[in-house]
């Protein structure tokens, strides 16, 4: 680690920090089926972690996610899910 | 250095990811929906809080655009300088400035030195991230705490009910100063958040925006129901969104009133209101603050 004086630092190297291992229960599946592409669940991501651009290509990348379901919860026609963390399985 | 992987053309992650605030943490969906609205022209002055310590872990920064952190209290007075300073090298119409801190710096310990800045007129835009507490520190009781709220400073018990001071109206003190623009918003309700933080920006002087962000940590709500919160504070009537440009108010409508019940009951801050011995009068008391908000704001249309 490069140590500078003061805390000058890198525009946005904050994702060096890969935030997706905090999730600990679940993690967002989105369905691609009934998707409207009204953009709400990429724009109430606490995390701006939600990309996509029309229907049905919405996802989360999970190297930053850190699994609160916000998106699940605003999905208007509920195609985003909470699944447990390991899998449909686990 | 760091692979940035995608950038958009709506300025979606100028607060970047990886910042380590909480899961389903309000505030830092308030600041990149703020970063959205204002874009990539603005320089930011952050006040010390939960904002300042999550975005910006020692070497990282979560931010994309000039951001400097200075003491607590005087985020206001190094925004104020900065506007000065370009201002006398001619460059403020270019760069907006924008002020922004937590509603402990906001109510309490920077509010001597926001008077000043909006009392100088100065270009800047302050906008106060109200979570209701001291959530950095360990959530201790703030000036902009609502009534009968549990914070480790005023606990509930057999005589104390939690807090027992209402909460500070900081946009009416911020509206005293005879500003152009004041406003307040809430992350339940991000289009009219972005609308309110781009008009405040094509106003030239001193402008305040309060931003509602519920804080799951704090409040001892579920992560993803963040959301869900903002929006039953705003339907309530607890928490009224309305804007003041040159004296003329508008407020947000809200469709119909919900019993405050609704909001207080699901979040731990309010459990001891539901307890065995049921409070009927504090609920009452607090029920009388969004009735008296409907009919201030005029949020319910007869």
């Amino acid at each position: 680690m490069k140590i500078t004086l003061g805390t000058v630092t890198h525009p946005g190297g904050s994702r060096v920090n890969k935030t997706g291992s905090w999730r600990t229960a679940s993690k967002p599946r989105f369905n691609h089926q009934a998707c409207v592409a009204c953009d709400v669940c990429a724009l109430v991501c606490p995390e701006g972690c939600i990309f996509g651009t029309g229907q049905n290509t919405y996802y989360a990348n999970e190297d930053y996610c850190k699994g609160c379901g916000i998106c699940a919860e605003v999905c208007p026609v509920h195609d985003i899910e909470m699944i447990p963390e390991a899998g449909e399985d686990g | 250095m760091v692979k940035v992987e995608e950038r958009d053309k709506f300025n979606d992650h100028l607060l970047a990811s990886g910042h380590t605030a909480c899961p389903g943490c309000g505030q830092s969906l308030a600041a990149r929906l703020v970063l959205r609205a204002a874009g990539r022209n603005v320089m930011v002055v952050n006040s010390t809080g939960c904002l300042e310590v999550f975005s910006s872990k020692y070497p990282e920064s979560a931010w994309e655009v000039p951001w400097i952190h200075s003491l607590f209290e005087n985020t206001s007075a190094v925004a104020a300088g900065i506007e000065a300073a370009l201002k006398i090298t001619g460059q403020l119409d270019r760069v907006r400035v924008i002020a922004q801190g937590g509603d402990g710096s906001t109510a309490d310990i920077g509010l001597g030195a926001i008077s000043g800045m909006l009392e100088r007129g100065h270009d800047v835009l302050y906008i106060c991230y109200d979570n209701e507490a001291y959530m950095n520190t360990g959530i201790q009781r703030s000036g902009s705490t609502p009534y009968y709220a549990r914070t480790t400073t005023s606990p509930p018990g057999k005589v104390s009910r939690g807090n027992w001071r209402p909460k500070k109206d900081v946009p009416q003190i911020a509206l005293a100063h005879g500003i152009p623009y004041v406003a307040v918003a809430s992350v339940g309700y991000p289009m009219d958040l972005d609308r309110k933080v781009r008009k405040a920006l094509s106003i030239r002087g001193p402008k305040y925006v309060q931003i509602h962000v519920p804080c799951p940590l704090g409040w001892g709500t579920a992560p993803e129901r963040t959301i869900d919160f903002a929006r039953l504070a705003v339907l309530t009537g607890l928490y009224p969104l309305y804007e003041v440009e040159n004296g003329e108010l508008r407020a947000l409508k809200i469709p119909k009133k919900v019993p405050v019940e609704e909001y207080l009951k699901e979040q731990v801050r309010f459990r001891h209101l539901f307890g065995k011995e049921d409070r009927k009068k504090e609920i009452a008391e607090i029920q009388g603050i969004a009735d008296q908000n409907i009919e201030k704001f005029g949020l319910i249309v007869k």
